[in-house]
């Protein structure tokens, strides 16, 4: 099994060492021919406005869509979330449009308002330590959306089919149970392709 | 619930990787800034270029121009105290500025003490230009570091001496036994426990991005290049012909810093860049890397 981390910007080398933690096989993408061999693909942590714009530059806008539709799940951490969602507060535009929530960013303030937190999180037993860096939320979700954990009563984690997304970075810890739980997301994906 | 970790502050920096961070002096350089995919800016009175013509003391910028910068963007703002200013830094701080650039661009407040950046929770990023100062800026609570390079001089020399003596230094102490540590320690002046840190990892600590004297995109791609996380461009893009085209190519050679079509096609007529300055021709009292060592 092959997982892609979209490297275009942000936190690229810290999905990988997580990914290879939990038995995967992980590679940086930087160029669309890239997303045919692989099984599924991590959008980082970084600054939304930069990768969204990088990927509309080179075509992955498309090339992530089909991506998607031939079944192969998505894991968007922060910036990734932002790039997934539907809609985005505040702007008339989104990036991806695939997951059906609205995000807001900047959700909790500036740097000075990040944190971090231990977060019960569903399908997870013990609670995971988040780290929420200027961090977006998902202010509400569609019917096929399961929200999967909850701070202070907003949405953090959630899962469509095979679109999975969380608000925090779960790739700055050694806790590697979420990137565990989406390498099962993804060969359940390949069982049904197969 | 917890704010200011080093972990929040320094993942802060983890976040800008493989990112071009952008000196801004105004509301509409912020807005360019931002359109051309820049993954923060940094809000100044005047670029160091200027700073250099104008002479006599430079300081933090009137807060007026960096709340405005604030206001326009969504990226993160970061903004420059002078080096040991626990003031210029509390008032940025207040502000909700996201990050603290602790500058040798700035005239320095002390020339023995940097700032104690632990008791923030504001980050800080600050210069190095060789592994001991790295790592005693790491000491004082620093989260992501960057070159010092020779800012304002549109010149790369520097920028490309200090990465490569602090990454040439990292194998050198990767090799070393733990005796020879303990002694590496004492040459280096830093603590024991931070260069061992770097023995086991090969690595610093922190991100470490590359600034001073970057002009070019291809400048940008030869810091990712010898390693650097990403890069920050301080007079390069406001002080070159078309602005807007300049810091979009910067910001496409730093993502794709091995893709040399990519780079001659985004290098193409981008009018002049900003004209530089022959580093021998600076008297020592404007070498601005020496400052705060």
């Amino acid at each position: 099994m092959k997982i892609g981390v979209l490297a275009l910007q942000g936190a690229v080398a810290e999905h990988i060492r997580s990914l290879e933690a939990v038995g995967a096989e992980a590679v940086a993408v930087k160029r669309i021919e890239q997303l045919e061999q692989l099984d599924g693909l991590v959008i980082p942590g970084g600054e939304s406005t930069t990768i969204g714009k990088l990927m509309r530059k080179y075509g992955f806008m498309e090339a992530i869509a089909d991506f998607h539709e031939a079944g192969k799940p998505l894991f968007g951490t922060c910036a990734g979330l932002i790039v997934l969602a539907d809609r985005i507060e505040g702007q008339e535009d989104a990036h991806l449009k695939l997951m059906d929530m609205t995000v807001a960013r900047n959700a909790f303030g500036r740097q000075r308002e990040s944190f971090e937190t231990a977060l019960p999180v569903k399908g997870i037993d013990e609670p995971i330590t988040a780290v929420f860096i200027r961090a977006p939320l998902i202010k509400s979700v569609g019917k096929q959306v399961d929200v999967l954990s909850e701070y202070n009563g907003e949405i953090v984690t959630a899962r469509q089919g095979s679109l999975l997304a969380c608000s925090f970075h779960p790739e700055l810890t050694d806790d590697v149970r979420l990137h565990a739980y989406f390498v099962e997301m993804v060969k359940e994906a390949q069982a049904l392709r197969a | 619930m917890e704010t200011g970790t080093f972990r929040v502050k320094s993942g802060m920096a983890e976040m800008q990787k493989g990112g071009v961070i952008m000196d801004v002096m105004n509301a509409e350089q912020a807005k360019i800034a931002e359109a051309a995919g820049a993954t923060a800016v940094m809000a100044l009175e005047r670029v160091p270029s200027d700073i250099r013509a104008a002479g006599g003391v430079a300081r933090m910028a009137d807060p007026t121009i960096v709340e405005e910068v604030m206001k326009v963007v969504s990226i993160p703002v970061m903004a420059k105290a002078r080096i040991g200013h626990i003031v210029e830094a509390r008032v940025l701080e207040s502000m909700g500025v996201d990050y603290i650039d602790e500058s040798e661009v700035l005239t320095p407040a002390d020339e023995v003490f940097h700032i104690s950046k632990h008791e923030f929770t504001v980050p800080f990023v600050c210069g190095a230009k060789d592994l001991g100062e790295a790592l005693r800026r790491i000491q004082e609570g620093a989260a992501m570091l960057r070159t010092k390079g020779e800012p304002g001089t549109g010149n790369i020399v520097e920028a490309v001496r200090h990465l490569r003596l602090i990454n040439g230094q990292i194998r050198k102490v990767q090799n070393l036994s733990k005796d020879e540590l303990y002694n590496e320690a004492k040459l280096l002046g830093v603590p024991y426990d931070l260069l061992l840190g770097v023995h086991e990892t090969g690595k610093l600590p922190v991100v470490n991005f590359a600034a001073g004297g970057v002009a070019t995109p291809a400048d940008a791609a030869l810091m990712m290049e010898l390693g650097a996380d990403g890069v920050f461009v301080g007079s390069g893009i406001f002080k070159s012909d078309s602005p807007e085209k300049f810091a979009r190519a910067i910001v496409e050679a730093t993502t794709h810093y091995q893709d040399y079509k990519l780079i001659a096609e985004v290098s193409k007529n981008l009018g002049t860049p900003m004209k530089g300055i022959e580093i021998s021709k600076l008297h020592a009292a404007e070498r601005m890397q020496d400052r705060g060592i």
